[in-house]
C-alpha cells in the first residue's frame, strides 16, 4: 500500500499541480510554527493562535475536500453525506477527549463526563468503554466511518443505487445521524456535543505548543493523504474506477466488478473523511450535531467543485479558497455571505464546469496554441 | 356544594339589605332587583352591580330563557363579557377572532372592533361562576337545538352533583331527541354511582358500559382498584364485578378510538408529505432532474399566505383561499424562472443540476431573511379551520387536520386532471416516456420543460400554503420539509403520480403508529433507515416508471 519510490519520482514529473502543492504545504508545515513559537507576541512577524488554529481547520477540511473528489471527481459518487463521515471521526476523538478531562470536569465525576452526571446516568455506556485509551480511540475514528461506509456502500451498489438516487439517500444517511445524535438518549451529549477540553495526551491542549503540534499533524495528514489518492487514482485499479465513471455499465460489461471498485473506493474516503474530523476537533475544541447537518455535505462538494473536480490538488485548493472567504464575508458582511455561496454554486457549475484548476489549464493549453 | 348556594343566596339577602354602591336608587330597599324586572333592566343593573348582586341576576337570568340571556350567561362564564364606558351597554368580546370582534349582547349583532379602553370588563369569582354555569346550563337543556343539549348534557356530566341531577332528572321525562336523552341517563347514571343504595349503584355501573366519557372512566377505575390497604372504595362485590366488565368494555373502545385517531394522525401527516412530495414528483420524474429548491418553492407558498394576511387583515378567514393562486403563481414564476435561467443549461446532468438548484435554495432563503426577517412570521389560523370534530372524549378531528387531508386529496385529483386530460399533460407524459422520440413528433421540449418546472413549483407553493397552518413560517420551513419530500419521491417511484400518494400516506401512518412507542424523533430515524434499507432493495421505488430507455 504504501508508495514506493518509482511512484513519487513520476509523481514529480507528471503531476506539476501536486508537487507545487506539496512545496507549499512543506513550507506552511515549517513557517507556521516557528512564526507562532519562536517569533515573540510584539513582532509583527508573529502568528496569533487564533491563526493557526485557523489554518489548522482549513486544512482539516481539504483532507475532507481530498475525501470527497476522490468519490465524486473519480468515480462519480456524488456523496452527500461526507459530513457524516466527518463528524463520526470527529466524535470518536471527542470521546477519547471527554475521558481525558476526568476529575477536571464541572461535576467532578472521575468517570462520567459531565453531560451523563446531568442526565443523573449512574454508569458508563458499555460503547464508551476503551475511549480512555488513545490508541482505541484511534482505531475507532478509522472504524466507525469506515464500517459505516462499508455497510450502507455494500448494500447500495450492491443494488446499482446510483446518481441521484444515491446523492439523496446519502443526505438521509446524514440527516439521520443528525436527529439520533441530537438525542440525549443516545449517550452522545445531546446537542451541546463535546467540549471543554483539557488535555491529549498527557499535554494540555490551548497551548501553543499543541496548536503547533496539531498544525503539523494536519498537514502531514494532508500530504499523506493527497499521496495515497494520486497513488489509488494512478494505479491500474484507480483507472477501472474512472472508468466506472465514465460508462459504469460498459466496464461492467467488459468484467470488472464494479462494485467492489465502487466499495473500497467509498470506504477508503469515509475513513479519510474521519481521519479530517478527528484532527478538526481538538483544535476547534467542540463537536456537535450540527456537523452531520446536510447542508455541511453539500458545502464540501462545492469547495471541490469550485477548486475543480478530478484533480484533488483544486479539490484542497477549493477548500482553502471557500473557507477563507467565508471567515472573511461572515465577519465583514454577515448576510451577504449566503448570497455569495448560492451564486458559487450557481456559477460554478453553470460556467466553470471543471472549477479553478480546469481554467487555468485551458489558458495554458490556449497559450500553446496560439 | 348546596351550602354554598345557600351561602350565595345569604349574602345576597346582606348585600341587599345594605346600601348598595353604584345600585340604581329608584330599587326597593328589601330586594335590588324587583321580581318582575324584564331582561332590559336585569342586564342594565349589571355593569354596576357587586357579586351578591350578580349572583341574583345570574339565577334570574337562567329562567328567563331569551337569546340574550344565553350570550350574556355564556360571555360571563367565558371572562369575555364587558360594558361601554359611554352607554353602559354589554357587549361580549370574543377571544376567536383577531384582532377581537365585540358583539352587542341584547341584539347579538357584531359591532366591528372596539379599543380595549373603552370597555371595562365585568368580573367574575367562583361562587358566580358556579351559579352562572348551573343557569347556563339549564337554559341550554331546554334549548330548541338537541346540539345545543347535548353539549349541555356533556358539559354537566364532568362535574356531575346533586344540583346537576335535579337539572337533569326533569328532563328525562321531555326529553324526545334519543341521543340526549340516552346522554341524560348517562350522566344521571354517573350521579348515581355514589349512591348509598348497592342495587342503584350496580344498575348505574351496567349503564354506563361502552360509555367514553373521561369522567366515567375516571369514577370507574378507583372502584375496582384496590388501595395500599387492599380494600376497595366499592364495598359490594356484584357491583365491583359489574364494573370491571364495564371498564373492559370501555378500555376495548378506548384502544379502538386510539387507533382510528392514530390513523388520522397519520393520514394527515401522510396528506402534508404527499402535498410536499408531489412537486417533486413531476419535475423529478419528467425531466430526471432533482430540485433542490424545492423547499424553498414550498417556503415561497408559505410566506404568500403571511403576505396576503397582511395585505387583508381584516378578512383572514378567507385570506388562506386567497392565498393558495397566489401562492401557486408566485411559486410557479419563480420555478420557470429557475429552468430558464438554470436548469436548461444543465440539461443531462443531474448532479450539476442538484448543486445548481442548492445554490437558488440558499439565495431564496437569505432573500427570505433580508425581506421580512430572519424570525419565523405569525400566520393566524381562520377561524373556520380552528376548533375540532368530536366524536367522544377520546376521539375528536381538529378540522385544520381533516381540511389539510380534504385539499391534498383535490390537489391530487386536479394533478390528475391536468395530466391525463389535457394537452399540456399528454405532453409532460411523452416527454417523461421518451425525450428524443417526443421531440421527434413536433413537441417543444424546452416549453414543455418550462411547464412542467413551472408546475411542479407551483404545487410546491400550494403545499406551502397549507403547511403554514400547520407549522411555523420561517427562513429555514423549506429545509426542514426537504429530506422527507425527496423521501416520499423515492419511495413511491419517480414520476408516478399514484407513487408519491401511496408513499406520503404510508409514509405518515408509520411515522405516527412508531411514535407512541419510540418517540417521534426515534420514529422519524427509524422510518428513515426503513427507507434507505428499502431504496437498497427495490432502487426503482415501489411503482417504477416504465419506459424503454435503458440506464447509461
Amino acid at each position: 500500500m504504501s508508495p514506493s519510490s518509482p511512484f513519487l519520482g513520476s509523481l514529480f514529473r507528471t503531476d506539476r499541480g501536486g508537487t507545487i502543492f506539496l512545496g507549499l504545504l512543506a513550507l506552511a508545515a515549517i513557517l507556521v510554527p516557528v512564526l507562532h513559537l519562536t517569533v515573540p507576541e510584539s513582532s509583527p512577524l508573529h502568528m496569533s493562535g487564533y491563526t493557526v488554529t485557523l489554518i489548522g481547520k482549513y486544512l482539516s477540511y481539504a483532507v475532507l475536500a481530498l475525501a470527497v473528489d476522490l468519490v465524486w471527481g473519480f468515480c462519480g459518487i456524488l456523496s452527500l453525506g461526507h459530513a457524516a463521515f466527518f463528524a463520526l471521526g470527529g466524535y470518536a476523538m471527542g470521546m477519547y477527549l471527554m475521558r481525558q478531562i476526568g476529575t477536571r470536569g464541572v461535576y467532578g465525576d472521575p468517570i462520567l463526563p459531565d453531560f451523563m452526571v446531568f442526565l443523573n446516568w449512574k454508569e458508563l455506556p458499555w460503547f464508551w468503554h476503551g475511549f480512555d485509551m488513545f490508541w482505541f480511540a484511534m482505531v475507532m475514528v478509522v472504524l466507525a466511518p469506515g464500517i459505516l461506509a462499508l455497510v450502507f456502500g455494500w448494500f447500495a451498489f450492491r443494488s446499482r443505487v446510483t446518481g441521484v438516487y444515491l446523492s439523496i439517500i446519502t443526505q438521509a444517511m446524514t440527516y439521520a445521524l443528525m436527529l439520533a445524535f441530537f438525542r440525549n438518549d443516545m449517550g452522545f451529549g445531546g446537542n451541546n456535543g463535546f467540549t471543554d477540553f483539557k488535555d491529549l495526551l498527557g499535554f494540555k491542549i490551548a497551548t501553543p505548543g499543541m496548536r503547533a503540534s496539531l498544525f503539523v499533524a494536519t498537514a502531514t495528514a494532508l500530504a499523506t493523504g493527497y499521496l495515497l489518492c494520486r497513488w489509488i487514482v494512478s494505479s491500474r485499479a484507480g483507472r477501472v474506477v474512472m472508468a466506472i465513471r465514465d460508462a459504469e455499465s460498459r466496464t461492467r460489461f467488459i468484467g470488472y466488478r464494479v462494485e467492489s471498485y465502487k466499495l473500497w473506493v467509498f470506504v477508503f474516503s469515509a475513513v479519510l473523511a474521519g481521519i479530517a474530523g478527528a484532527l478538526y476537533v481538538p483544535q476547534i475544541g467542540i463537536i456537535n450535531p450540527s456537523e452531520f447537518s446536510p447542508i455541511n455535505s453539500i458545502e464540501v462538494v462545492i469547495w471541490v467543485a469550485i477548486g475543480g473536480r478530478g484533480t484533488l490538488y483544486g479539490a484542497i485548493a477549493g477548500a482553502i479558497i471557500v473557507n477563507y472567504a467565508k471567515t472573511w464575508f461572515t465577519s465583514a458582511l454577515p448576510s451577504a455571505w449566503l448570497y455569495l455561496l448560492g451564486a458559487l454554486f450557481i456559477l460554478t457549475t453553470l460556467l466553470l464546469p471543471t472549477g479553478v484548476v480546469g481554467l487555468i489549464r485551458s489558458r495554458k493549453a490556449k497559450g500553446r496554441s496560439t | 356544594m348546596r351550602n354554598l348556594l345557600a351561602l350565595g343566596v345569604v349574602l345576597g339577602l346582606f348585600a341587599a339589605t345594605c346600601p348598595v354602591q353604584g345600585a340604581t336608587p329608584e330599587l326597593p330597599p328589601t330586594s335590588v332587583i324587583p321580581t318582575d324586572a324584564k331582561l332590559d333592566s336585569l342586564l342594565a343593573t349589571l355593569p354596576d352591580a357587586d357579586y351578591a348582586t350578580k349572583v341574583e341576576i345570574a339565577t334570574r337570568l337562567g329562567s328567563e330563557g331569551s337569546p340574550a340571556a344565553r350570550r350574556t350567561l355564556a360571555a360571563l362564564l367565558g371572562g369575555e363579557l364587558y360594558y361601554k364606558n359611554s352607554d353602559r351597554s354589554l357587549v361580549s368580546v370574543g377571544k376567536d377572532s383577531k384582532p377581537p370582534q365585540a358583539v352587542d349582547i341584547n341584539s347579538g349583532k357584531s359591532l366591528g372592533v372596539i379599543p380595549t379602553s373603552e370597555l371595562t370588563r365585568i368580573g367574575i369569582n367562583n361562587l358566580l361562576r358556579k351559579v352562572a354555569r348551573g343557569a347556563l346550563a339549564g337554559l341550554q337543556l331546554a334549548s330548541e337545538d338537541a346540539g345545543i343539549r347535548l353539549t349541555a348534557v356533556q358539559e354537566l356530566m364532568g362535574t356531575i352533583d346533586a344540583e346537576g341531577a335535579a337539572l337533569l332528572r326533569p328532563r328525562l321525562a321531555l326529553e324526545k331527541n334519543e341521543e340526549v336523552r340516552a346522554q341524560i341517563v348517562d350522566a344521571l347514571a354517573l350521579h348515581d354511582l355514589s349512591d348509598s343504595d348497592a342495587a342503584k349503584r350496580l344498575a348505574a355501573v351496567t349503564e354506563l358500559k361502552g360509555n367514553l366519557h373521561t369522567e366515567v372512566y375516571n369514577r370507574l377505575l378507583p372502584m375496582v382498584t384496590a388501595d395500599a390497604t387492599g380494600g376497595f372504595s366499592e364495598p359490594d362485590a356484584t357491583v365491583r364485578a359489574a364494573a370491571n366488565e364495564s371498564l373492559a368494555t370501555i378500555k376495548r373502545w378506548r384502544t379502538f378510538n386510539g387507533i382510528v385517531e392514530m390513523m388520522f394522525f397519520g393520514l394527515s401527516l401522510g396528506s402534508v408529505l404527499m402535498l410536499a412530495g408531489i412537486g417533486l414528483a413531476i419535475t423529478f420524474g419528467v425531466m430526471g432532474v432533482i430540485n433542490m429548491a424545492h423547499g424553498e418553492m414550498m417556503m415561497i407558498g408559505a410566506y404568500s399566505v403571511y403576505v396576503v394576511q397582511q395585505l387583508m387583515p381584516s378578512h383572514i378567514g378567507s385570506s388562506v383561499l386567497i392565498a393558495i393562486p397566489v401562492a401557486f403563481l408566485a411559486a410557479g414564476l419563480v420555478g420557470v424562472a429557475i429552468e430558464r435561467g438554470i436548469v436548461r443549461f444543465l440539461h443531462g446532468r443531474p448532479l450539476e443540476t442538484l448543486l445548481a438548484t442548492f445554490g437558488v435554495s440558499l439565495i431564496l432563503q437569505q432573500l427570505v431573511r433580508d425581506i421580512f426577517s430572519p424570525n419565523n412570521r405569525p400566520v393566524e389560523v381562520p377561524s373556520w379551520m380552528a376548533g375540532s370534530l368530536r366524536f367522544n372524549d377520546v376521539l375528536s378531528f381538529t378540522y385544520s387536520r381533516i381540511y389539510i387531508i380534504l385539499f391534498a386529496a383535490l390537489v391530487f385529483v386536479l394533478l390528475m386532471l391536468v395530466l391525463k386530460r389535457t394537452n399540456l399533460g399528454l405532453h409532460v407524459r411523452a416527454v417523461s416516456q421518451n425525450r428524443a422520440m417526443a421531440r421527434a413528433m413536433g413537441i417543444k421540449t424546452d416549453w414543455v420543460d418550462a411547464m412542467t418546472f413551472g408546475l411542479g413549483s407551483g404545487i410546491a407553493g400550494v403545499a406551502g400554503v397549507a403547511l403554514s397552518q400547520l407549522t411555523n413560517v420561517g427562513p429555514n420551513l423549506g429545509q426542514s420539509y426537504i429530506v422527507d419530500s425527496f423521501m416520499v419521491v423515492v419511495f413511491g417511484g419517480v414520476g408516478s403520480l399514484w407513487g408519491t400518494q401511496i408513499s406520503g400516506l404510508s409514509l405518515g401512518v408509520a411515522s405516527k403508529v412508531l411514535e407512541p412507542a419510540a418517540g417521534a424523533v426515534l420514529a422519524k430515524i427509524l422510518v428513515l433507515v426503513a427507507l434507505i434499507i428499502f431504496i437498497q432493495r427495490k432502487p426503482r421505488g415501489l411503482f417504477p416508471q416504465r419506459g424503454r430507455a435503458a440506464e447509461g
